[in-house]
């Protein structure tokens, strides 16, 4: 390291640059991050005053499978209402949300022309790529903490803490279904990867952040779309959303999770890929914001 | 600008990119729709075989024989039947798999059904099984099967359910058969049909739902779109397709509940029961452990009498059955294996022998992609029977208690939902349901450990009646700490018990065996032992009665602690496991040959410029798509200069100081700032400030913000930023608390060079540093830049006006198409040059008149003006010779040599090299 030092200024050592700390902080005086973390706290409070206009009238019976019951237990507890708050958030709004974290780091950097200036600082490319994506999942598992968090305390208050319930399978008790919501956020936070993958190598390869987040939403929205024809066989193995519900597993008793484990193995195979391209395509490519 | 020239340029890279991944697109879509080639070859045939217990009634049935299409001489021949109310091709898939495998199949429709000519018989030994000795006969008679002697096939017999029947009561009837796999079939239709749980000889409750079902199928008038029997049969609306005996005796039995002794010789003669003990062949029995129509009870009552004769007998379970459908993939894919692999070796010859050991599978949860149960498989060395290989006794508690039976026994309590078929998970949650009043409960205490029950339970049952009859059935709840109660797939024991006394104290205790069932019953949860007086699957008596019921406190659980069977599925958990592996291997891998790599780089590569800010030498920029944006640039910045880069838009000035700020890889060249190379994150640069391209600030945060965040992405001491120094020279006074955003163009101009002179960096280079200054910041900015040059620091500078170079810079750099024209100190290049502009009364006498006096040259310069090279001759001579001439001399003004040379370059193609 002696030699990196000689040959920089005084003070300047390429592993101190762009602490992850100070990365946090730029994140963290953006009104996107303070908007999108404060809208995962608050969705679980608006789930619940939505909840308390309910006039007990049950207008569509028919929700339909594991999901349908979901709907219907979401009071039965605080543990089924942090249930709920999931499974409504994680086929759109976590995508979302991640989408952004994850694709706009780099993305709105370059429009700011910001990119350049850490580059010359210089930020080695490969550090800067490496604590952008650190910075950017902290934020999404943070987001889906606070989700998970402010559910579980207010469902928990409002709905007292009682056993998780599903019709897939009998009651879990508080305990151990405590212990199931927290592995359902995990397996989440697991298939999210794919999201972030997919995200953070838009936003290398594009200067638009907007290009970044809706092209990764965008993808995971049609891979949803073909996962639901059958008619694809076994193509629909390699969709990236193919596994993402897999987490109903969870309900079972015991559970299931030999399907988790394959959606595990897709996610981290697409998250790994998007991430070597990005780092690959960003240590190399002329920047030119 | 046309939409074309916004597409990216088809480089060699895209197009091989592009290429493979349309082909990798089309791969996939065309390996997922290719048409497989079968390996099988049909012909369906009507096959004409004689029936009846005179053998004299001609039946024709319909059949499809499979054969494998690469064959090796004859083959192994496999008779298919289907289940009750199919056709030959409700059974196609079975067929195709099994000559995929290499045998022939024989796939017929029973008599009675479909195209087949006959009537239902319902397996008698004297109609559909001799149809299918008659289809042996024809197997045998085939070129392509082999056979084991004139008229004798080597054939196995596999079905389902009807066709399971068939298959026993065949091998029981002909010794022809080689083996068998007969599937979720029965062994005695009337313990079928009128089931008796209790250690009693009364003829057992009428199984009312299943019977109107299997009625139902098979004598239903054939609907509008379904096959329609050959012509001739006459078709009778009460009875259907049913022969008139089995017809006579269904409405006899469903009409009053107790059957008539020519019932019960017809459902015995339609039972493997009489002739299984004669059975010489192999026999495989799957059986459903989701099955209320023919539970467990029945293969294990055909198994025991198989075996009794020595006959090699196996016995495997699966969670599905006539309730539960197929059962999971896993039991799915369990049951075809084993199939296999008894016909592979009993009908082929080929594999080992296999093993008597026993499977069976028990529901381990749900899955969620597709909606179905997850099961685990397990296997004993032998099958145990019912009783299972241990047993576990609770103690049940409850007093006697009265129960009602309502009239016809209804509102009924349901458990099952015979027909329905494959609702798998409401079996799960259950659909039991227990009418109040009419059930008596009695529980245990929370189990210490989980019980693998695997078999039969049995508990002692004492009941009073004031009829001296009493019609019960009695269910085994499973109940967790919830209080949730699941009946095992729905499967209840039904009782009928006569003599009794009319009160419980003279009761006798009767031995109840519940339904065998595979169940863990988890630590905590209770058992429950329920006797309810009624259920919609079964016929109660019409006189309401009140019973009174006492059931024994021990219950006896029969267990069996089974080996798991490897699930497939584990291997995931090693890729998954492999997979995290070689990625951390992998990145590890990466980082220590990076950190090698950058060791290597480090060193400065030329000691000599140790001390020059900086060395630019035969620097070459062209990018992908042909464009060459710096052809050959060279120059050098010493200490204490101000160098200025001066040339048009688009001559080369930003892209050579993108490369010198490691934005931009060079094409060929190399930049060396203090003797190290520069190549993108060279630690150098830490000693170089940059203004490139315009002010890049995060618009959110303030301008003080600003600065302090690029400082704190440095990582170096806060105290060697100089803040205090930067903001004098932004001159942005309060506004440096406002939000970057809300900056002029000038302002964030202004806090940019502000930010590249954060930590005074020894080499400071500024692209444009006076766009959008107003004129005294320029001027104080040209102060700055000139001070900020002593000390040993130096200033590069581009700029596309001559005038700011001039008066900034110490020396210059004149850059054109991405070529040097002109470099060196300013004063050199700003001294006199030989040339002059003239301007003229007359400009063709005035050209006259200098080419006289011997100039180098002389160029027009618009309307009136010259620009002539004097070539020595001094500029007082000029305008004598003009004045004498008689030309009008209005102005002389000395030139310089930068704007000769700039405007050499400029002058004569004002448009810049990025035009090119």
């Amino acid at each position: 390291m002696s030699v990196a030092t000689s040959a920089g200024a005084t003070g300047y050592r390429p592993s101190r640059t762009l602490p992850i700390w100070a990365e946090v902080r730029r994140q963290a005086s953006r009104r996107r991050t303070q908007l999108a973390l404060g809208f995962m706290a608050a969705l679980p409070l608006i789930i619940l005053i939505a909840f308390e206009f309910d006039s007990g009238g049950d207008d569509d019976g028919n929700g339909g499978g594991a999901f349908g019951s979901l709907v219907d237990l979401a009071t039965s507890g605080g543990l089924n209402f942090t249930l709920f708050c999931l499974a409504v958030s994680a086929g759109f709004l976590l995508v979302v949300v991640v989408a952004l974290f994850c694709g706009d780091t780099v993305a709105s950097e370059a429009s700011w022309g910001s990119l350049r200036y850490l580059l010359a600082v210089p930020v080695p490319r490969a550090r800067l790529l490496a604590v952008k994506l650190i910075v950017a999942l902290a934020y999404s598992a943070v987001a889906l903490a606070l989700l998970t968090a402010v559910g579980l305390i207010a469902g928990t208050l409002r709905y007292g803490w009682h056993p998780l319930g599903s019709t897939v399978a009998a009651e879990i008790a508080p305990g151990a279904g405590l212990l199931r919501v927290l592995g359902i956020a995990g397996y989440l936070a697991v298939t999210m990867l794919i999201v972030a993958g997919l995200a953070f190598l838009l936003g290398v390869l594009t200067d638009a952040p907007l290009g970044a987040v809706g092209g990764a939403v965008m993808i995971w929205i049609l891979s949803s779309i073909l996962d639901q024809i059958t008619a694809l066989g076994s193509i629909r193995y390699l969709l990236p959303t193919h596994f993402s519900d897999a987490w109903q597993g969870l309900l079972s008793t015991p559970a299931q999770s030999d399907d988790l484990v394959k959606g595990a193995i897709s996610a981290v195979a697409y998250a790994t890929l998007c991430w070597g391209i990005a780092f690959w395509r960003f240590t190399r490519k002329d920047v030119t914001s | 600008m046309s939409w074309t020239s916004r597409l990216p340029r088809p480089t060699r890279g895209r197009i091989l990119a592009g290429s493979a991944v349309l082909l990798l697109v089309a791969g996939l879509v065309g390996w997922a729709v290719w048409p497989e080639r079968d390996a099988w070859t049909t012909q369906d045939e009507m096959i004409t075989v004689v029936t009846g217990p005179e053998r004299n009634e001609n039946v024709t049935l319909d059949a499809r024989l499979y054969l494998p299409r690469d064959r090796d001489g004859k083959v192994p021949a496999v008779l298919l039947a289907h289940g009750f109310g199919g056709t030959k091709e409700s059974v196609a898939s079975d067929a195709e798999s099994l000559a995929e495998r290499g045998y022939a199949v024989l796939a017929y429709t029973a008599q009675g059904f479909g195209r087949s000519g006959g009537q239902i018989h319902l397996d008698s030994p004297d109609y559909e099984v001799r149809g299918a000795q008659g289809l042996l006969d024809w197997l045998a008679a085939r070129p392509e099967i082999r056979t084991d002697a004139a008229g004798d096939p080597r054939v196995g017999v596999v079905g389902g359910s009807y066709g399971g029947a068939l298959a026993l009561m065949l091998a029981g009837q002909d010794q022809r058969v080689d083996a068998i796999v007969p599937s979720i079939t029965w062994n005695d239709l009337t313990t079928v049909f009128l089931p008796q749980s209790a250690d009693t000889s009364a003829t057992g409750v009428f199984k009312k739902g299943w019977a109107g079902v299997f009625f139902g199928n098979g004598g239903a008038v054939p609907s509008e779109g379904a096959v329609a029997p050959p012509t001739g049969i006459n078709v009778d609306p009460a009875c259907g397709r049913f022969a008139a005996d089995v017809c006579k005796a269904y409405l006899d039995v469903a009409t009053s509940g107790s059957p008539d002794q020519s019932t019960i010789d017809l459902l015995r003669r339609s039972s493997p029961a009489a002739t299984v003990g004669q059975i010489k062949a192999p026999t495989l029995l799957v059986q459903g452990a989701v099955d209320t129509l023919f539970p467990l009870s029945e293969a294990d009552a055909n198994a025991r009498s198989i075996a009794a004769t020595g006959t090699p007998v196996r016995v495997a379970w699966f969670a599905g059955g006539h309730d539960g459908g197929v059962g999971p993939q896993s039991d799915q894919d369990r049951v075809k294996f084993l199939t296999a692999q008894w016909l592979d070796h009993y009908v082929k010859g080929e594999g080992d022998a296999p093993s008597d050991s026993f499977t069976y599978s028990r529901v381990a949860g749900f899955s969620a992609l597709d909606r179905g149960l997850v099961t685990n498989g397990y296997s004993t060395d032998s099958y145990p029977g019912l009783a299972g290989t241990g047993s576990t006794r609770l103690e049940l508690q409850g007093p006697a208690q009265p129960i009602a039976n309502p009239p016809n026994g209804n509102p009924g309590a349901i458990s099952s939902l015979p027909g329905t078929g494959g609702r798998l998970s409401e079996l799960l949650s259950g659909v039991a349901a227990d009418i109040p009043g009419q059930f008596a409960r009695f529980e245990t205490q929370p189990v210490s450990t989980a019980i693998d029950v695997v078999g039969s339970p049995t508990v002692r049952l004492r009941a009073a009646s004031p009829t001296g009859e009493a019609t019960l059935f009695v269910k085994l709840y499973d109940v967790d700490e919830s209080g949730a109660a699941t009946l095992s797939a729905g499967l209840v024991a039904p009782v009928r018990l006569t003599d009794l006394p009319g009160s419980i104290d003279e009761a006798q205790e009767r031995t109840i065996r519940l339904p065998a069932i595979v169940r863990r019953i988890e630590a905590g949860h209770t058992v429950r032992v329920v006797v309810a007086t009624t259920d919609q699957a079964f016929l109660s008596p019409v006189q309401p009665a009140t019973y009174t019921v006492q059931v024994a406190s021990n219950l006896e659980l029969p267990t069996a602690v089974g080996t798991p069977i490897a699930n497939p599925q584990t291997v995931w958990r090693y890729v998954l496991a492999g997979l995290l592996a070689a990625i951390v291997i992998g990145l590890v891998v990466v980082l220590l040959v990076r950190r090698r790599r950058q060791r290597g780089r480090q060193t400065p590569t030329v000691p000599e410029h140790a001390e020059t800010p900086l060395v630019v030498s035969g620097l070459r920029k062209a990018y992908a798509d042909g464009f060459v944006a710096v052809e050959e640039i060279s120059f050098t910045v010493q200490r204490g200069q101000v160098v200025g880069l001066l040339g048009p838009n688009g001559a080369g000035k930003t892209t050579t100081l993108r490369v010198l700020m490691g934005l931009t890889m060079p094409t060929a060249g190399e930049a060396l700032v203090f003797g190290h190379k520069l190549v993108p994150g060279s630690p150098v640069l830490s000693r170089v400030g940059a203004l490139v391209e315009g002010p890049g600030f995060l618009p959110h945060l303030t301008g003080l913000e600003n600065l302090k965040a690029y400082w704190k992405a440095t990582g170096r001491p806060e105290a060697d930023a100089h803040f205090d120094e930067a903001l004098e020279i932004a001159g942005l006074g309060d506004s440096v608390h406002r939000r970057t955003k809300k900056y002029s163009h000038g302002m964030r101009q202004r806090l940019a060079i502000a930010q590249a002179m954060l930590g005074l960096p020894e080499l400071l280079v500024l692209d444009e540093p006076t766009d959008g200054l107003d004129p005294p910041q320029i001027a104080e900015m040209r102060r700055v830049l000139k001070r900020y040059a002593t000390d040993g620091r130096a200033v590069l500078v581009s700029s596309h006006l001559l005038a700011e170079v001039e008066q900034t810079c110490t020396h210059a750099v004149v850059v054109n198409k991405g070529r040097i024209v002109a470099s060196g100190p300013v004063e050199d290049i700003v001294g006199e040059s030989p040339s002059v502009q003239l301007e003229v009364s007359d400009v063709p006498a005035a050209e006259r008149v200098l080419d006289e006096l011997g100039v180098r040259s002389v160029l027009p310069d618009g309307p009136s003006g010259l620009i002539v090279d004097m070539n020595g001759t001094p500029r007082s001579e000029v305008v004598a010779s003009l004045v004498r001439a008689g030309v009008a001399v209005d102005r002389v003004v000395p030139r310089r040599r930068l704007e000769d040379a700039f405007l050499a370059l400029v002058g004569e193609n004002s448009r810049g090299s990025g035009d090119r």
